[in-house]
């Protein structure tokens, strides 16, 4: 049920977000989905990729920090109030959410979101208990 | 293990008396072969006759780098080129290099201490020393060398590079004494961990480590990671190279100084005023034995202190703390004095974070104001803003709290640290004084 992501820090300055891209292509890696969270002197690039050991080992050699964190995949219903259910089944089940975005494709009429969580595996018990559908790395990493 | 009973642990009065007469001959022999010597002395109404006591010595002029510069070559050479069988020099970071000489008695006083320093970590005629300091100008990897030949032991004179096969080397040769700096001793660990071999499995039992300052916490990384006791050796090409001071291995606690053949001492480095034992300050050396190239009273930069207490081993000699930081390093942040150093054991003290930083000081209006950069490895690295954003907040506290200095943090990528002749830029200082 865990989805890897990996994690890159970056500088806040000019070309560094392009650098990635230009590494992660460079080695054949395909980007599935993608989040950048940023302060005023540094970010944290968030990454779902279709090779995670092949972009590991291209940003680690392009000197970049690299880091490795497992997150959750979840189908959210593509209508008025989908991540809205989602989001209530979390609050009462006391869960904290650190960070969440999109997917960039869909799962047949689903939207994916990327989530993670504190306590994962607690979450996705909740969540597949609830009947909220979680998909597995593998599905990620290819769709 | 004490190499030399006599001298090593000697009462202080009469090590006392042979500094003073040794002193005075020294002194004198500068002032009749030195033209630069005699000349600094006659300019200051110093008369090498008037040295009656030890306590006399602060009225000798100091010695600087800048006077060896001013003298390159061999202008400080007290002995005939004919009598000098060996030169040294130290890399210059900035222009020509410092040269130093020796004469065959000189090699000899040389190998003796460093027979000693090896002696003070545990070895004997029975080791095998692995001799990793680079051989060539620099003093480092020949002053093992002699030392080691003299206490009659096994050396293995490996210099720097090739990591990989001086791991084979080690672990074929059963090497039982590393030498080298202690960076690269954290790298071999590393290389090992690399190529499959257990430090456990070979028959290392100690070290000693010099040429670059390190800190206590670094100790406890290589003791761990080599499994070996890890000992300090101070020395500088100018004064004789490796060989200067060492520390115990009964108590790992300071360096002692061959006094026999160096005096050392504590000076304010603002005011030049000699400072009581116990008091942090530059550290100033006089060679009181060396023919070709003597120093007298010659500034090292170095910022320690002095401990005469007495020690378990059963030496006299006094003790150096290691050395905190260079007093051209030294910044002064708002009346603060800041080395890097302290900086660097602030960092080392948090978990997963690694030693690779470096200072920038401006000066916004009348304030001066200290950005400490950061680079953000793996293990200190995160994938949550508040992460990293606690992390700088702790580096920021633990510096106001322990160097008394508030400093912006600043977390960089990894090598984005200005790196010159693979020496990180440590300080960059953009006031305009
Ligand atoms: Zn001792």
């Amino acid at each position: 049920m865990r989805v890897e992501q990996i994690s890159v820090f970056l500088e806040n300055k000019a070309g560094r977000l392009a650098e990635v891209t230009r590494i992660l292509s460079e080695a054949g890696v395909n980007i599935r989905a993608l989040s950048l969270a940023d302060t005023s002197d540094f970010g944290i690039l968030r990454l779902i990729v279709n090779d995670n050991e092949k972009a590991k080992q291209a940003l680690k050699e392009g000197g970049f920090t690299v880091g490795k964190t497992d997150v959750v995949a979840v189908e959210v219903q593509d209508r008025p109030g989908g991540l809205h259910r989602i989001l209530d089944i979390l609050r009462k089940a006391g869960i904290n959410v650190e960070y969440m975005y999109a997917f960039v494709q869909q799962s047949g009429d689903n939207a994916v979101i990327i989530f993670r969580f504190d306590n994962l595996d607690e979450a996705v018990r909740v969540l597949t208990e609830n009947g909220v559908t979680v998909i597995n790395g593998s599905k990620v990493y290819t769709m | 293990m004490i190499h030399d009973i006599e001298y090593e642990t000697m009462p202080r009065e009469a090590l006392e008396a042979i500094q003073l007469r040794r002193l005075q001959t020294t002194l004198q022999r500068v002032y009749a072969t030195v033209p630069f010597y005699r000349k600094r002395f006659d300019d200051a109404g110093f008369n090498p006759a008037d040295m009656k006591t030890l306590d006399d010595l602060r009225r000798v002029p100091f010695t600087t780098k800048q006077d060896l510069r001013d003298n390159y070559p061999f202008g400080l050479f007290a002995v005939p080129m004919d009598n000098v069988v060996r030169i040294h020099a130290s890399s210059g970071t900035t222009g020509k290099p410092t040269v130093v000489g020796y004469t065959a008695r000189d090699v000899t006083t040389w190998s003796e201490l460093m027979a000693r320093s090896l002696s003070a970590a545990g070895a004997t005629r029975g080791d095998i020393i692995h001799n990793a300091y680079g051989y060539g100008l620099f003093t480092g990897g020949l002053g093992v060398h002699y030392g080691a030949e003299r206490l009659g032991a096994s050396v293995i004179p490996i210099s720097g590079g090739n990591t990989k096969r001086q791991i084979m080397i080690m672990k074929d040769f059963g090497a039982t004494i590393l030498t080298c700096t202690p960076s690269y001793a954290l790298h071999l660990a590393e290389v090992a961990e690399e190529v499959g071999v257990d430090f456990k499995d070979l028959k290392f039992k100690a070290g000693i480590f010099g040429a670059e300052p390190w800190s206590e916490k670094m100790r406890q990384e290589i003791e761990k990671k080599l499994n070996l006791d890890a000992l300090d050796i101070y020395g500088l090409s100018e004064v004789i190279g490796p060989g200067v001071a060492v520390e115990c291995l009964e108590a790992k606690a300071g360096l002692h100084i061959f006094e026999d053949h160096f005096i050392p001492e504590i000076i304010d480095p603002e005011t030049g005023e000699v400072l009581p034992y116990g008091e942090t300050g530059e550290l100033v050396f006089t060679s009181i034995t060396k023919e070709a190239f003597p120093v007298i009273r010659y500034r090292t930069r170095d910022i320690t202190s002095l401990n005469p207490a007495p020690c378990i081993c059963g030496r006299t000699h006094v003790r150096m703390n290691r050395v905190s930081g260079r007093t051209d390093d030294m910044l002064i942040i708002r009346g603060v004095n800041v080395f890097p150093s302290q900086i660097e054991s602030v960092l080392m003290e948090i978990e997963g974070v690694e030693p690779h930083y470096q200072l920038v000081v401006d000066r916004e209006g009348t304030l001066d104001m200290l950005t400490v950069m950061v680079e953000v490895g793996e293990k200190a690295f995160t994938d949550e803003i508040k992460g990293l954003q606690h992390l700088e907040k702790l580096i920021a506290k633990n510096i106001k709290e322990y160097l008394g200095v508030s400093a912006k943090v600043k977390l960089v990528e990894p090598k984005s640290i200005a790196r010159s002749e693979g020496k990180a830029v440590r300080v960059i200082d953009n006031r305009k004084l």
